[in-house]
Parts: structure tokens; C-alpha cells; sequence
């Protein structure tokens, strides 16, 4: 019983991915996407909350929507696996339940 | 697999509709099943024919009519939601005496009752909104 889940907003404007990562269980996978990749760059604020979260989660940054803001994958936390979106679906098949933090 | 895509919101004005384009696409050259797609509250502004996008843009509408010409997609509008923003098909305007139609024939309006039978079906259902 796993579920992945997709944070759509930016950690400096909402508080969704971290009550995601406050909800989520032990072995869930979340995926950042849209604004959400932000929260995946390393150097931020939140950047100790996502490392501390990759203790028990799996996190997902989508590729193209850190291309579309101009942020290279050299600038992901380490641990945080990029994905396109063959690989969300691969996410979202593989998961039993798919949740968005909207 | 089966996956059933459910849209909150309008085109040009967030990337829901950009993001659930992708990941339907995705899905299809993945060999899954899309058993429908279904607009909801602002996103049935995704099914306007008469959307007519700058050239050098992304015509999102056209874009969704060709995945759904390309594999036989159930793309339906919420009904409700269709009504209070002025999307309209042939019955809307008869039943509510409206002057015209907007809505690309690609695209069905229909009730809630879709969406529910929709996630029941499918294996998942996967939500794009802001």
C-alpha cells in the first residue's frame, strides 16, 4: 500500500508540500512538479525539510518543469531523483493511489 | 493499466491543463488506457472551440482535440460548472434558449456522475488543479 503524491506549489508561497511530507507514511513517494520544483533545489530555506523527508519518503522532482524555470538538474538536492513524464506515469501506475496536494 | 484524468482549471492561467496534456500523452505512448478526462469548475474553459491562441503559442484546446481524434478519448465537461461560465452545446442552448454554441465537438458535456464512474472504473485517477 503505497501512494505517491504530487506537490504543485511552491514551499515559499504554500504550505502544501509540507504538510504532505508531514501526512505522508514511512515509504510513500512524492513527486515535485509545476511550482513544486522549486522546493527540490538545493540551497533554499526549506532545503534541511526535504533532506530530513528523504528519510523516510522518496522524493520525485519533473524534469521539464525544472527546465521551464530555468533550473538545471545540477542544482537538485542529492537523493532526489528526476523524472519525465513517462516516468510520473510509471509514478503513478506503480503506486496503489495517486493524491494531489492542491 | 486505466487512468482517468480529472482538470480544475482553464487554460493560459495555470499549467494543470499543460501538465495533465503531458501526462495523458505519456500514459498513451505507455500503452495504458485513458478511460476519460473530465473538466471540472474552470476547466471546462479547456473545451471552447473558438479559442484562437497567438501562432508561436500552444493551442491547448486543438492540442487536446488531437489526442483525443488520435485515441478515441472520452473528454467530458461538467455540466454545472459548463453552465454558470457559458461553455454551451447544441442541447445547452436549446434547454436554456442561448443564441450559440461554443464548445469543440470533440468534447461532451455531462454530469458529475461521470467523474465518480470514471475514478470506479479506472485503476487510478490523477488530478491536476491548483
Amino acid at each position: 500500500m503505497s501512494t505517491l503524491h504530487t506537490v504543485n506549489k511552491s514551499p515559499f508561497e504554500k504550505t502544501s508540500l509540507d504538510a504532505c511530507l508531514s501526512h505522508a507514511s514511512a515509504g510513500a513517494n512524492v513527486l515535485l512538479m509545476e511550482d513544486g520544483v522549486y522546493a527540490a533545489t538545493k540551497g533554499t530555506a526549506v532545503e534541511q525539510r526535504v533532506k530530513q523527508a528523504l528519510d523516510s519518503v522518496k522524493l520525485y522532482v519533473l524534469g521539464p518543469d525544472l527546465m521551464a524555470r530555468g533550473l538545471s538538474e545540477d542544482r537538485v538536492i542529492d537523493g532526489i531523483s528526476v523524472v519525465d513524464y513517462a516516468g510520473f506515469v510509471d509514478l503513478a501506475a506503480e503506486n496503489d493511489k495517486v493524491q494531489a496536494w492542491l | 493499466m486505466k487512468f482517468a484524468i480529472q482538470i480544475n482549471e482553464g487554460p493560459y492561467q495555470h499549467q494543470a491543463s499543460d501538465s495533465a496534456y503531458f501526462f495523458t500523452k505519456a500514459a498513451l505512448e505507455k500503452g495504458h488506457e485513458v478511460f476519460r478526462v473530465f473538466f471540472y469548475h474552470d476547466g471546462v474553459n479547456n473545451a471552447s472551440r473558438l479559442t484562437t491562441p497567438p501562432q508561436d503559442d500552444r493551442n491547448i484546446v486543438a492540442r487536446w482535440a488531437e489526442l483525443a481524434e488520435q485515441h478515441d478519448l472520452d473528454m467530458v465537461v461538467c455540466v454545472a460548472a459548463a453552465q454558470r461560465r457559458g461553455m454551451v452545446d447544441e442541447g445547452e442552448m436549446q434547454r436554456n434558449g442561448k443564441d450559440a454554441t461554443n464548445i469543440h465537438p470533440r468534447f461532451r458535456i455531462s454530469g458529475l456522475g461521470q467523474l465518480v464512474e470514471a475514478a470506479i472504473q479506472s485503476d487510478r485517477l490523477v488530478v491536476f488543479g491548483d
